[in-house]
């Protein structure tokens, strides 16, 4: 089966799972029942597509398949940001702020944060990838010992408020942040997609991609930021999911066999639609809600990156 | 024509370069050759951009390395460096299409192919060209970085220890390839050899680095005598001439 068989493939399948989300047990009310599942399927095809691009485009940099842009620290960022909110000014302030001001002032901090750790350290010449990610990593530890902090001292009954924002859930989406979120995930895409070749030889290596004419510097440091927002922007939307990207991009890996990004790209994001549709019907239907979605990804996507550190140990 | 004037490199307080100043013979192979930690591998990689001098200048084809666009260094200079680890499964074919991305940006012309078929040929690699690469051994695998480098069809070519890793039937092919590049394609080649007597036999000019800075430079039986390679090395070593060729004893 070719590559481009295989992309047609899974668009076939993620528009079925789609179609039946929302078609299933159609009861009642239609046009209420079909506006809040379009808008569900919105929200999850935006976060499946920013979650697998962004770790791709991470993973492709630091050419490194076990890595997560979450070790820049950016679920910290935000989790810090709710817990300061419900330490400072109480949990109803969180709870009562309107959608699009928790937006800016969350999307805002991870933004921000990424613009002043780049800008920091890409300012002193010659730094490499690497050093970037560890001094995030330290960052994101300090900020998650300094939420712990804050979450000890609170009500219990406010930490409950906080515990709520700890995991990604579609069922209490922010259907008036779709317009903006989709608007800086298609930009993040359109700017993607025009470097696409140059994603190719990126994952070559950085002395390959140097010697090859890349300027490695300028799209590293472009490729970052535009790894920020996606995962700022779905974050915002609807929590940190941790394992997620990791799982779909490897999948993709796996199915593609390719170095090519327009199929790794297109693929891991189809698979990632895919998983976030599939896994919500399972929760809806088989679960009747008992569960959220980001428990069942947290579970198979940990079983899965320990089935991959096994792999990689015996490659070595 | 390359040119290093007065160039230096420090890595936090401790001077690996120190104003090392060399004129690169053109159609000629040169080989840098010195102990460990002598600077050869980072002067290579400062000459071809990979990392930033922190003094000095290179000057390449008239003009300063910093002032050149990436992307038009990369159709004058190539670099191989020596341990070449790389995460995307690949086949051969494809890895020496990627010579190509600094004259296509990845969208292969009719000509880009031409080159892309006529590295893999002078390589012998058309039996293996659609294998991956992590099927192949270490040898084949070097001879399919050279075909990459061949493809990107740059005047100049810079390798770092080429022979890394190979048996000596193997290192043998591969000197007699970068012989042939010089001879019959006019390319101009500097290598980090860590083996004497292959950069001896093989090389037209060769380049003693120590501590750092140019200790001696000249034609091969200029450099190739007793005293000087005695005070590159700090080792007990004897020259003979066996067949013609230079060969330094240091066991």
């Amino acid at each position: 089966m070719s590559n481009r068989m295989k992309v047609v493939v899974l668009v076939v399948l993620a528009l079925g799972l789609i179609v039946l989300f929302l078609f299933a047990h159609l009861r009642g009310d239609f046009d209420y029942v079909l506006r809040s599942r379009s808008e569900k399927i919105v929200a999850m095809v935006l976060v499946g597509w920013a979650g697998a691009v962004s770790t791709v485009l991470f993973q492709t940099m630091t050419n490194n398949r076990i890595l997560t842009p979450s070790i820049i620290g950016l679920d910290s960022v935000y989790m810090l940001v709710q817990t300061a909110v419900v330490f400072l000014f109480g949990s109803t302030t969180l709870t009562m702020m309107g959608n699009t001001l928790h937006f800016l002032l969350s999307a805002g901090s991870m933004i921000g944060f990424s613009v002043l750790l780049y800008s920091f350290l890409f300012h002193r010449e010659g730094q490499n990838l690497y050093f970037i990610l560890l001094v995030g990593m330290i960052l994101g530890t300090f900020f998650q010992s300094l939420t712990s902090f804050m979450q000890y001292l609170i009500d219990p009954n406010e930490f409950s408020i906080i515990q709520d924002r700890m995991f990604a859930s579609i069922n209490n989406i922010k259907t008036d942040l779709l317009w903006p979120a989709g608007l800086l995930i298609a930009a993040a895409t359109l700017y993607t997609y025009r470097h696409l070749h140059e994603l190719d030889v990126l994952s070559l290596g950085k002395d390959h991609a140097i010697n090859l004419g890349v300027a490695y510097e300028t799209v590293v440091k472009r490729l970052l930021m535009i790894v920020a927002v996606l995962v700022s922007v779905s974050t915002a939307l609807v929590g940190p999911i941790m394992f997620f990207g990791l799982i779909v991009a490897n999948v993709a890996y796996a199915f593609f066999q390719t170095y090519e990004h327009r199929y790794l790209l297109a693929g891991a994001a189809l698979f990632g639609i895919i998983a976030l549709v599939g896994g919500q019907l399972v929760v809806e239907r088989v679960f009747t809600f008992s569960t959220t979605l980001s428990v069942i990804v947290n579970m198979v996507g940990g079983v899965y990156f320990l089935y991959l550190l096994l792999k990689e140990r015996k490659a070595w | 024509m390359v040119e290093v004037k007065q160039v230096l490199k420090r890595y936090g307080g401790k001077t690996v370069i120190d104003r090392v100043s060399l004129s690169v013979p053109r159609r000629k192979l040169t080989s840098l050759i010195g102990p460990n930690g002598a600077g050869k591998s980072t002067l290579l990689s400062m000459m071809s951009r990979l990392i930033p001098k922190d003094g000095g200048e290179i000057w390449i084809e008239g003009k300063e390395i910093a002032r050149y666009r990436t992307e038009e260094l990369a159709k004058k200079i190539s670099i191989l460096k020596q341990s070449n680890h790389i995460a995307a499964r690949l086949t051969v074919h494809e890895l020496v299409s990627f010579g190509r991305f600094p004259y296509s940006r990845g969208r292969l012309t009719r000509q880009d192919r031409d080159y892309v078929r006529e590295a893999i040929r002078y390589m012998e690699l058309e039996p293996l060209q659609d294998r991956y690469m992590d099927e192949l051994s270490g040898g084949q695998r070097q001879r399919a970085y050279i075909a990459m480098v061949l493809a990107q069809d740059t005047d100049y070519i810079f390798l770092d220890e080429p022979l890394n890793n190979l048996d000596m039937k193997h290192a043998v092919q591969m000197m007699k390839v970068l012989r042939k590049l010089v001879d019959e394609l006019g390319k101009t080649i500097v290598m980090v050899m860590h083996d004497i007597n292959f950069a001896s036999c093989y090389s037209d000019y060769m380049v003693a680095l120590k501590d750092g800075a140019v200790v001696c430079e000249g034609d091969v039986s200029s450099i190739m005598s007793d005293e000087v390679l005695r005070g590159i090395y700090d080792l007990d070593v004897r020259v003979q001439t066996i067949e013609n060729r230079r060969i330094c004893v240091y066991f």
